[in-house]
């Protein structure tokens, strides 16, 4: 059994003229010490992914429809108070800007004591000492001086090693990273990027990493789902993906690639022609076909299903036309 | 924290010398105090030679001069009508006015913040609406209304509460303290109420819309994704964020409340500061307007800095020193 498991996820934000659907029909299982990436544009819904999870979505979002197992229990149906056991305990995240995350006016020590005391029955001793031991793993220098400190007296990619070593305080089952690296310098992303999966692997971790750089995606996960205009429309195995993209969007994204596709010095980096449609004016049948070269008329009429391609069993597809003979 | 101290006095100097030119000039340029102390039996001549000895004949600058080494030594002019000296008088008053606009901040601390922090917190329950709708009303009636209302009300209907005055006052090593007994508690109520109901509309909403604008932050969000209860999010992580823009606008508003005693203390008959000047400006007693405005401008000084410490020991990315 899958550590975590969503099934047909429907989240919708409720606005004044009726619901909003932010998430349409999302599958996907999330196994013990798997990496999966989620990636996507802004708004094709990755993050809300990520928050339905511990069901923390903005207000008006809520979850309309589907189920979310975790070790078999459907954190769907748990009361605000069986949630916040499950936050921050079994199931950790990581936020984009490392800047915007820390409380300003808190010290690194309390904001790091205070998650462990909401878990544990422990002393503020016992915390700190934990606390330590964690940013040690992060590789924060002198870590007993640094926990009195309040997060504008370190950089960006100190507070992101901060912020992982929040994350692994409680020794999670699962840590959700939405985009870690996007607000960071990109000599620091390697050097993040590289920590997080490091611990995962040593931790036992499993590791949900929510980005719209499939560069990252390629070099640090092993599964990956693509999504568009909050549907997942293509996931794969991540090698196959990369090397084999099948959905036309997907392949989009890898030919937008610097060094991918048919791009060499001479020529521009290719691009997906248009942008991806509000969530409020999504074409009828396929929502892609509006951007897609290969579209035709059953495009136009009919929502593609979700289906196996090929022979791997982690192949899927979301396209009328993939495995027919046409793409 | 001493050059914070230092900078803090060089700034009151100059704060204060401009106070005091503004104050002379007004003493300069009304009233005659020749015409308030003589009779009208006195002739011009004597007038003159009054005049003469008391030094109003000297250039502005002068007096001006004369004024400022007085007020150096504590000595800023003397009152026609108390015959005793401005600053005497003004301290004998100060205690009342402090301890209304003390008890005024009191009930604005202790009522705005509840009420701002829930109505932020809970925005579409009744109690928040209604607290809105009233704070809007509130904000629009004026003070002298509120104060006569209150009174036609409780003292006058209801006869629960006094109506002026201080009632009985203990002295407490030379403060005339209305704190510390009954009925002198008794005749705080309305009073306070009433000056009061001026800032704690503005607080309450202040309070909430920055409140509202904490609890919209990545920093809250990511508190919640950490598993925290309710109780520490709202009243530690958003809470004090919250304090800082509001502590800030406070400051400011406490000084305002100092001026708007004027008002309150006159329909109550509040023997403070604030009736004095309003009895003073009718007396043209321009010495005591002057000392008045001296002692309200160091209050003022004295308040910010008080806010500006505060302020620097609960934003840790402020050191006082550099402010």
């Amino acid at each position: 059994m899958a550590l975590l498991e969503v099934k047909n996820l429907e989240v919708s934000f409720a606005l004044r003229h009726g619901d909003l659907v932010a998430l349409n029909d999302v599958s996907f299982t999330l196994d013990k010490r798997e990496r999966l990436g989620v990636v996507g544009e802004s708004g094709a819904g990755k993050s809300v992914t990520g928050f339905a999870v511990i069901n923390l979505i903005s207000k008006p979002g809520r979850i309309t429809k589907g189920e979310i197992l975790f070790d078999g229990k459907r954190l769907d149906q748990f009361s605000e108070h069986e949630m916040r056991s499950i936050r921050g305990n079994h199931i950790s995240m990581i936020f984009q800007d490392p800047m915007m995350t820390l409380n300003p006016v808190l010290t690194v020590g309390t904001q790091m004591v205070e998650t462990l005391r909401a878990h544990r029955k422990i002393s503020k001793a016992e915390a700190e000492k934990i606390a330590i031991k964690k940013l040690e793993l992060v590789h924060i220098p002198s870590p007993e001086r640094r926990l009195s400190q309040y997060p504008h007296e370190f950089s960006g990619g100190m507070r992101q090693r901060i912020i992982i070593a929040i994350a692994l305080l409680t020794d999670p089952a699962i840590i959700i990273a939405d985009e870690p690296t996007t607000a960071l310098d990109v000599t620091i992303q390697a050097e993040i990027m590289d920590l997080l999966l490091e611990l995962c692997d040593a931790q036992d971790m499993a590791l949900m990493l929510i980005t719209h750089d499939l560069g990252v995606v390629a070099e640090v996960t092993e599964r990956v789902m693509v999504m568009y205009a909050g549907k997942v429309i293509e996931t794969a195995k991540t090698i196959d993906l990369v090397r084999n993209p099948r959905h036309p969007y997907t392949k989009g994204l890898i030919n937008a690639l610097p060094g991918h596709g048919e791009c060499d010095q001479e020529n521009r980096l290719q691009q997906i022609p248009g942008t991806m449609p509000n969530l409020t004016e999504i074409a009828p049948g396929c929502s892609f076909h509006p951007r897609c070269d290969y579209c035709q008329d059953i495009c136009r009429s009919t929502v593609p299903e979700l289906r196996q391609i090929g022979e791997s069993k982690e192949r899927w597809v979301s396209c009328h036309l993939v495995g027919k003979g046409q793409l | 924290m001493f050059a914070f101290i230092v900078r803090r006095i060089i700034q009151a100097t100059v704060v204060m010398l401009v106070i005091g030119f503004i104050g002379f000039s007004v003493k300069h340029q009304l009233g005659d105090p020749v015409r308030d102390l003589v009779g009208i039996s006195v002739s011009i001549e004597e007038r003159e030679a009054l005049r003469q000895e008391l030094g109003l004949n000297d250039s502005f600058l002068v007096q001006y001069g004369r004024f400022l080494k007085n007020a150096m030594h504590g000595d800023l002019g003397y009152s026609f009508f108390y015959k005793r000296p401005a600053l005497d008088v003004i301290f004998d008053k100060a205690p009342a006015t402090i301890e209304l606009v003390f008890a005024a901040s009191l009930i604005i601390l202790l009522i705005s913040v509840p009420v701002g922090l829930y109505s932020a917190i809970y925005p579409k329950r009744f109690f928040s609406k209604f607290a809105m709708g009233v704070s809007i009303v509130g904000v629009s009636i004026p003070v002298f209304l509120t104060a006569i209302v209150l009174i036609y009300v409780f003292a006058v209907q209801l006869h629960w509460l006094p109506s002026y005055g201080r009632g009985e006052t203990v002295d407490v090593f030379g403060w005339e303290s209305g704190l510390l007994t009954i009925d002198g508690l008794r005749h705080l109520v309305l009073p306070s109420i009433a000056l009061s109901s001026i800032m704690l509309p503005l607080f309450i909403r202040l309070i909430r819309s920055e409140m509202m604008e904490v609890l919209e932050t990545e920093y809250i969000k990511y508190a919640w994704a950490k598993g925290l209860s309710r109780r520490r999010i709202w009243m530690v992580h958003a809470f004090k964020n919250t304090l800082l823009p509001v502590i800030t606008v406070g400051g400011v508003q406490l000084g305002i409340l100092i001026a708007f005693t004027i008002l309150t203390e006159t329909v109550f008959q509040w023997q403070g500061m604030g009736f004095m000047f309003l009895e003073a400006v009718e007396r043209s007693d321009t010495a005591l307007l002057v000392a008045y405005l001296v002692v309200v401008g160091a209050l003022f000084v004295v308040v910010n800095t008080v806010v500006d410490i505060i302020y620097g020991l609960i934003n840790p990315t402020v050191t006082v020193a550099s402010r």
